[in-house]
């Protein structure tokens, strides 16, 4: 199957469930134990790895070095609102500006590659933003981070809303990811988005009927580089503070984590699978054992082995194998009434 | 004017020459074939008259235009399709998305973010017609992976139509296919001859001897022999060498 199959409705019914769901955490979230900004980090999250997957699911390209733009995302939030002009929308526009613009330069020396040559200039380039956010001490704080990050209201003209605490901070990430969301939903299903799917498929061919191949992969570059700077400014807010660490190789590798274990390569709503389930265990292994790392990573490891199209993929397949019975059912009793219907009429044959 | 021409095309990789001073030319409306040993160099030349490869040396004139050196998707657009020998397809999606995603409706619309392609039953239509016109009717949401051996290659050139291009370039489109797949091929290959100009790679001689209007011998990366089927029928090298059974 390819990612993009089938019409798309405005609303799908899982977009419907995921926000629901969201939106419906502050009922019920601290009655099973969580808190309200382990759904606001998780909503973060699913972000980045909705915006990455336009990558890597739907264009077939491996970036290792995603957590840069993510991480150059909430630096540029940061500095921005502490240098420049402490406006939340600024800020945000800003930062994704910052992070599209760096991954569109990146995007120039790596678009020619793909395969195991584009993911390690990916890493490199990546690793490049790690050393400068870690030695750049009078810009970046160096390994001690940007603290002081303050989050800002948001401002509608008379109306302003405050988003100190982490409910209303959770709101606003909400209606942010929902509009990310609706927008790549549509995006995949565009010309453009099937452009990349074929791209992906064969990339050989899309050129010869007439597609600037480069052009496609330089673009799915740099609007998934500006999900994760937007994803990285809402995580900098959040935190109130942006380290380096969030750009280190770890970070990148945790967000190529989450959408392979969620099956992003065969459903868009992988890595919102995906993501949920790499924080969840975070939290709750790691409420468990220190080594929690160690035991996701076997699960990791079961799932390629195993199940590799991941969690999204278990599911269609078990959707599938239900589908099918349903149909052999149906099919069985549809004979055995036509059978029933034969017996009689013989005996009634009989009689006469 | 011709419509397509090939002039003193030369190219080596490395040390080794695979082209040397190719003449190559097809009228509007011809179907010219090329034929040739393996590893005679039929397949890079269509690779360096496509964009695939830029010459070292010699020109390239589509249409009264130079189109020596340009890429492929720019080759495409002029109004030049090619099939391939090893078949390309998108092999996950089903057979319609496969022509849907080559015609110029949806090329012109790639970087439309918000149009929904399974919407347009238009674009879809037009590519229905498409694989009905390469005997694919019925197939339309069978997955390109799905389909039979026979069925792919017709696939593969119903992409290349999808394009709505003015010359076709077919490499070797019976390889692998039994008698009554070459067959219905080659009934396709005549009817296609109809409406575009088409330049072809082929092992099966009675294929290309019962359709070519011209055909070129290509060996050692030279063109050895040309002329019409009758002409070459007579030609002592042809007749002497190992390319099969002439019709």
């Amino acid at each position: 199957m390819h990612l993009a199959a089938g019409r798309a409705g405005f609303f799908p019914a899982p977009l419907v469930l995921t926000l629901g769901l969201l939106l419906s955490t502050p009922l019920w979230i601290a009655q099973v134990g969580l808190y309200q900004y382990l759904a606001l980090e998780i909503m973060i999250w699913m972000m980045f790895a909705m915006g990455f997957n336009l990558l890597l699911g739907f264009t077939g390209l491996p970036s290792f070095g995603h957590g840069a733009y993510f991480g150059i995302g909430a630096y540029a939030f940061g500095l921005l609102q502490l240098k420049v002009w402490p406006n939340l929308w600024f800020d945000l526009l800003g930062a994704v500006l910052v992070a599209a613009s760096i991954g569109a330069l990146v995007g120039l020396f790596i678009s020619h590659r793909r395969g195991i040559y584009y993911a390690l200039l990916t890493i490199a380039f990546g690793q490049v933003a790690w050393f400068v956010a870690n030695k750049w001490h009078g810009m970046t704080g160096g390994e001690d981070g940007l603290l002081g990050i303050r989050r800002l209201p948001a401002e509608f003209g008379v109306l302003s809303f405050d988003l100190a605490g982490n409910n209303a901070l959770f709101f606003f990430c909400l209606a942010v990811f929902a509009l990310v969301l609706l927008g790549l939903w549509r995006l995949v299903h565009s010309p453009f988005g099937r452009v990349l799917s074929a791209i992906k498929q064969n990339e050989l061919r899309a050129s010869f009927v007439g597609y600037d191949v480069w052009l496609y992969k330089w673009l799915a570059f740099t609007l998934s580089t500006a999900v994760a700077g937007l994803a990285g400014a809402l995580f900098a807010m959040a935190q109130q503070s942006a380290y380096p660490n969030v750009m280190s190789l770890q970070n990148s590798g945790f967000v190529v984590m989450m959408v392979l274990v969620g099956g992003g390569l065969v459903s868009f709503w992988g890595p919102v699978v995906g993501a949920a389930f790499f924080i969840l265990a975070r939290d709750l292994l790691g409420a468990y054992t220190e080594t929690w790392l160690l035991w996701y990573g076997l699960i990791f490891m079961l799932m390629v082995l195993f199940k590799p199209d991941g969690i999204a993929g278990a599911w269609q397949a078990a959707m599938e194998a239900w589908r099918r019975r349903n149909r052999s059912a149906a099919a069985s009793s549809g004979e055995g009434a036509a059978m029933r219907m034969a017996v009689a009429r013989g005996g009634a044959d009989e009689a006469v | 004017m011709k419509l397509f021409e090939a002039t003193g095309l030369s190219k080596r990789f490395g040390d080794q020459v695979v082209l040397e001073d190719i003449t190559l030319a097809c009228d509007e409306g011809e179907l010219v074939g090329i034929m040739g040993p393996n590893g005679a160099g039929k397949t890079t030349c269509f690779n360096v008259l496509t964009g695939r490869f830029r010459p070292d040396r010699g020109t390239v004139r589509f249409a009264g235009e130079d189109i020596t050196g340009l890429a492929p998707r720019e080759i495409a657009r002029k109004g030049i399709s090619r099939s391939f020998q090893i078949m390309n397809l998108f092999d996950d999606y089903c057979a319609l998305d496969n022509v849907l995603i080559a015609t110029p409706q949806v090329r012109r619309q790639g970087f439309n973010p918000w149009r929904d392609l399974d919407a347009d039953s238009t674009a879809k239509d037009r590519a229905a017609e498409v694989l009905a016109s390469v005997g694919l009717a019925g197939k339309e949401r069978a997955a390109a992976r799905s389909l039979s051996y026979g069925e792919r290659r017709a696939l593969e050139i119903g992409v290349a139509l999808a394009a709505e291009p003015r010359m076709l370039f077919l490499d070797e489109p019976t390889a692998g296919l039994g008698a009554e797949g070459t067959a219905r091929l080659t009934e396709l290959v005549a009817q296609l001859r109809r409406r575009l100009t088409i330049m072809v790679i082929e092992h099966d001689m009675k294929f290309l001897f019962g359709l070519a209007d011209r055909i070129s011998v290509i060996h050692w990366g030279q063109v050895i022999a040309e002329g019409t089927p009758a002409q070459l029928r007579q030609n002592e090298w042809v007749a002497r060498s190992n390319l099969g059974v002439l019709a």
